[in-house]
């Protein structure tokens, strides 16, 4: 494949590729570290771990997915449980297309590279775009996600072989990296305080549907917790609106 | 073997694909299509980042209460301390994720040694 012009995309390519050493993508290395000990702790299996990082890539979702699996959810349930987590993927999407995509950009490639589309992935690139010229940023984003995913997946592959020779307490604190890093990551991350509702929302509502309704608790949590924190944040910016118009 | 082995080989995969995968591609897909459509201050936009976080803290807080594997033997109260003083760090040290986990992860630790 040749583009008309002369551009050259592979060194943009190759640009995005050193992401790997970039802040975020140490973080989340981090936590595959983590994903490791806790998909380990539940008992998936190596091939699944693998199977799953690659194919679900967002670690909200292989969580969820994890905690469906370990509670014994059948399929539908599971698969809504997922698709409520990731539906913040969409969002994310929607809002770096425009950033990365330029006027020969077919819509098959972009769906094809959406798939890397995550937490990291997406800071890294809304963070770094505006330094590469419009035709190399489709180049700079898909280096950059083939390699994080590529790392990512051989910590998964390494670590699964090394992990049961550790004491037992280290597959503990393993486990343990996953919920600490999910809490100060969404918090940090936060673009808006609907975000800081919702959380505290989750941490206190998820609880206390589980003990009601194991199978079907979560889902309850995050519709309920997240619509009353979806209508606080209407009260407080229509109170703000309110008070900057009477000004 | 039985004849269902097979197809037992096979299933975790089939549930991974279809609960983890498709779950998670749909919205990307969509994303894809949705472009610069959407903006980013809508309200549905905002309901659906609540639900999101809500769902995503919900589970967070369920495998701090009900953990799977060697925490289990851990008290609840230990766990929950640990988190919460991490959490107390990450916010004093400037919303450091690092320094949150790193807390967290001792004082978790700490508390293990102690009462062996």
């Amino acid at each position: 494949m040749s583009t008309p012009t002369s551009f050259r995309k592979l060194p943009w390519f190759l640009s995005g590729m050193r992401g790997i050493f970039s802040g975020p993508a140490l973080v989340l290395m981090s936590a595959f570290v983590g994903f490791c000990g806790f998909a380990y702790e539940a008992g998936i299996p190596v091939g699944q771990a693998l199977f799953m990082s690659g194919m679900v890539w967002a670690l909200p979702g292989q969580f969820v997915l994890i905690g469906a699996i370990i509670a014994g959810a059948s399929l539908p349930t599971a698969a809504l449980a997922v698709a409520l987590s990731s539906m913040r993927l969409m969002p994310m999407v929607a809002s770096l297309v425009p950033e990365i995509k330029s006027r020969d950009t077919p819509t098959w490639v972009l769906l094809l590279i959406s798939h890397f589309v995550a937490v990291t992935a997406w800071v890294f690139t809304m963070e770094r775009v505006h330094l590469v010229p419009r035709e190399g940023r489709v180049a700079f984003f898909a280096g950059f996600g083939v390699a994080i995913t590529t790392t990512n997946l051989l910590i998964v592959a390494i670590l699964y072989g090394v992990i049961s020779h550790l004491p037992a307490m280290i597959g503990g604190a393993l486990f343990f990296l996953t919920p600490v890093y999910f809490i100060t990551s969404i918090w940090a991350s936060a673009r808006g305080i609907e975000v800081y509702f919702a959380m505290l929302a989750g941490l206190f509502l998820g609880p206390l549907f589980h003990t009601a309704d194991p199978e079907l608790g979560i889902l309850y949590a995050g519709v309920i917790g997240g619509t009353l924190a979806f209508l606080l944040e209407r009260l407080v910016s229509g109170h703000r609106r309110r008070k900057n118009a009477s000004r | 073997m039985p004849p269902g082995s097979w197809t037992e080989l096979l299933w975790p995969y089939v549930f991974i694909a279809v609960a983890g995968w498709l779950a998670t591609d749909i919205w990307r897909w969509l994303g894809v299509l949705l472009g610069s459509r959407i903006s980013e201050g809508s309200a549905a936009l905002i309901w659906v980042r609540s639900v999101a976080t809500a769902l995503v803290a919900a589970v967070v807080a369920r495998l701090i209460l009900y953990p799977a594997g060697t925490l289990e033997a851990t008290p609840v109260t230990l766990r929950v301390a640990a988190v919460a003083v991490g959490f107390l760090v990450f916010l004093g040290a400037r919303q450091n994720i690092f320094a949150g986990i790193l807390t967290a992860e001792a004082v978790l630790l700490a508390g293990i040694f102690l009462m062996a």
